[in-house]
């Protein structure tokens, strides 16, 4: 049982990037929809991810309308909105991961949901539970005052993302208004694996890097071990969703999801941590 | 994001610049048919008993509704930014075949993404847009409607943002659309305001319009906003009754939410999640309505009310027997207000009604609804 008091001036975000940073390495932030298809699952999924070597998790929360994602997740929100989901009854299952994980934990979703519930109750509910950051995917951060606010007073990180259609204004509002790592898409379009990367993306990271004083994270297409390695090599974190979500989605029941999701992290893990070796 | 600043700053020149507003005039007077007549509706008065009812006939546009006004204002502004490739959302077809239509006229690649479920209702107007050379996208996902089809063009837009032109229909949307879109639809409502001041030799009593995401109520409104005198009247589609929860009724039956990147009232439910919607008007059937209207509504300046899928289908007959005229069904929904609206009214008094499309489109439709099988 975990007693640690949430302290709203240390991030476990800044702590985990920085522990990662000693160690040489680069961060695996996986990206799971949760209550696809229902919550007990969700929790043996994040147990699973986190023996896997998640060193930090997307939990998604599911809308009706997700805009910025493709087909893969499209079809895991469907699935957990199916089985009747609510903002209460996911922090009720981030209350019960974190009791037992020290791994930080960013809720991952639309405006709608959490304007709905009320931004200020969902940001102190959320990290009561547990939850250290949140990413608010169709809130421009141009838009952000009031969230930030409420994140803020809760001791959440407020993350935003970079595109690389972001012009340089965008860029140091981010990295001003930013808390715990910047998540820069890698490719202009939705959320989805991808054949190839960019390969003007080592120069965009660093030009992030050097505009913010935070650690950068990659994500969008990244679904192979290579690809993920190939981004430990210039980047702070490599987030991976849609690969990840396929795969709970083709596996039978919740135990083979969360088996199958633990041993893919493995694999990604594995291969980053290689490639940080070599490059050090 | 960025596209959006690129989108909003054209307009802004655009806007101040005399040869591009011109043109648009240009294209709206020889292309779509402008000024379309504000046509004293005699006998439906006389039926009615009450206030003398005038028709802005935006069913004799090109194209047979007022989206063309808009397609037309948006197209230019495309080419004027150097894009190539048009996608649009559409939900009853209307605003797809408008846009095919403008980007057939100025050779640019159209791409319409339809939900499947009105795929299958509007048949015709999928025909139309692929004889006007667009490629149609089915959309498959969610509710397979028209905030469907929305999501999946923005995505298409997010994805090919450096070609691509994001053509939408309604005063809805991010910033600056429904800005943008209002403006272009303001024709309507200038052209009304000269015609009753010649007509009437004053100003009108009642405006009416049905609302969806509000285009055309707020081409017919804005020109009117600050005369106070001038009531408003909006028509939400209360489809099989507000209290059945199947509507598109977003103002009267829904709350404040973010949706497609504007603040405004959203059907949404419990959670937050967006509400399926339901009329028999394909046009209508959007959970969400215009930012401005929303305000308006808060300010008071607008009052709105709604009709049923079966007062829309009443009012359709109704004004096809004393008038010969067959409204599009979201038109109906207006002239079903007014039919309870202009009894009460004295007769000195006038009422505009925004004819916003003509009813060919929706005679399969409307056959089901009355049981005749065409």
């Amino acid at each position: 049982m975990n007693t640690e008091i949430v302290n709203p001036t240390v991030s476990r975000i800044k702590n985990k990037f920085a522990e990662l940073k000693r160690r040489g390495e680069s961060a695996l932030i996986p990206f799971i929809t949760a209550g696809d298809p229902n919550l007990e699952t969700t929790l043996k999924i994040l147990r699973a991810l986190e023996k896997g070597g998640a060193d930090c998790i997307e939990l998604g929360i599911p809308f009706s309308d997700p805009t910025a994602d493709g087909p893969t997740i499209q079809r895991s929100s469907e699935r957990a909105l199916k089985g009747g989901i609510s903002l209460s009854r996911i922090l009720r299952v981030v209350r019960e991961f974190r009791d037992a994980s020290n791994v930080p934990l960013i809720l991952f979703g639309y405006f709608n949901p959490f304007f709905h519930f009320g931004l200020e109750s969902f940001c102190r509910l959320a990290a009561k539970a547990g939850a250290d950051g949140v990413l608010c995917v169709d809130l421009p951060p141009e838009e952000s005052g009031e969230l930030k606010r409420w994140t803020d007073a809760a001791g959440l990180d407020l993350i935003f993302l970079l595109s690389p259609t972001s012009g340089s204004d965008r860029i140091r509002l981010v990295a001003s208004r930013g808390r715990g790592f910047v998540y820069y898409v890698s490719v202009t379009g939705v959320t989805g694996a991808r054949r190839s990367l960019d390969g003007r993306l080592r120069s965009q990271v660093a030009r992030v890097r050097k505009a913010a004083a935070l650690p950068v994270g990659v994500g969008f297409g990244i679904s192979t071990p290579k690809q993920a390695a190939r981004i430990a090599g210039f980047a702070d974190a490599a987030v991976v969703g849609s690969a990840l979500v396929e795969r709970i989605e083709k596996a039978k029941n919740s135990g083979e999801k969360a088996h199958q999701a633990g041993a893919f992290i493995a694999r990604l893990k594995r291969a980053m941590k290689q490639a940080s070796k070599k490059g050090h | 994001m960025p596209a959006l600043r690129e989108l909003e700053q054209a307009y802004g020149q655009a806007r101040r610049h005399k040869p591009f507003q011109q043109e648009f005039q240009r294209y709206l007077r020889d292309y779509a048919g402008r000024a379309t007549p504000l046509y004293f509706a005699e006998r439906l008065s006389e039926k009615l008993g009450g206030a003398k009812i005038y028709l802005k006939r935006e069913d004799l546009c090109h194209t047979g509704a007022h989206k063309i006004n808009n397609t037309i204002g948006q197209i230019l502004l495309a080419r004027r930014m150097g894009k190539k490739r048009i996608i649009a959302e559409t939900g009853a077809g209307q605003h797809g075949v408008a846009t095919a239509t403008v980007a057939a006229r100025f050779g640019l690649e159209c791409e319409i993404f339809m939900g499947k479920e009105d795929v299958a209702r509007q048949s015709l107007n999928v025909f139309r847009m692929k004889l006007l050379g667009a490629k149609m996208r089915v959309v498959d996902s969610g509710s397979q409607t028209l905030k469907d089809a929305m999501n999946e063009a923005l995505r298409d837009w997010v994805t090919h943002v450096r070609s691509t032109y994001y053509l939408i229909g309604s005063v809805a949307g991010p910033h600056p659309y429904p800005m943008m879109v209002r403006d272009f639809q303001s024709v309507i409502g200038q052209e009304a305001r000269r015609q009753i001041l010649k007509q009437e030799g004053r100003l009108p009593d009642y405006l009416v319009a049905c609302v969806g995401g509000g285009s055309n109520s707020m081409g017919l409104f804005y020109p009117f906003i600050k005369d106070q005198k001038v009531h408003m009247l909006g028509v939400e589609a209360a489809g099989r009754g507000l209290r059945t929860g199947r509507h598109a009724a977003s103002i009267l039956g829904g709350e404040v939410g973010v949706l497609h990147g504007s603040k405004s009232y959203v059907l949404q439910d419990r959670q937050g999640q967006i509400r399926e919607t339901h009329s028999v008007a394909a046009g209508l059937d959007y959970p969400g309505v215009g930012p401005e209207l929303s305000y308006l509504r808060d300010r008071g300046r607008v009052r709105f009310v709604s009709a049923t899928d079966s007062e829309a289908v009443d009012a359709t007959q109704f004004l096809a027997e004393v008038e010969g005229i067959i409204p599009a069904l979201e038109s109906a929904h207006a002239i079903a207000a007014v039919m309870r609206l202009a009894p009460r009214l004295v007769r000195r008094r006038s009422v505009i009604v925004n004819l916003s499309g003509r009813g060919d489109k929706d005679m399969i439709t409307v056959g089901d609804y009355l049981g005749v099988r065409l």
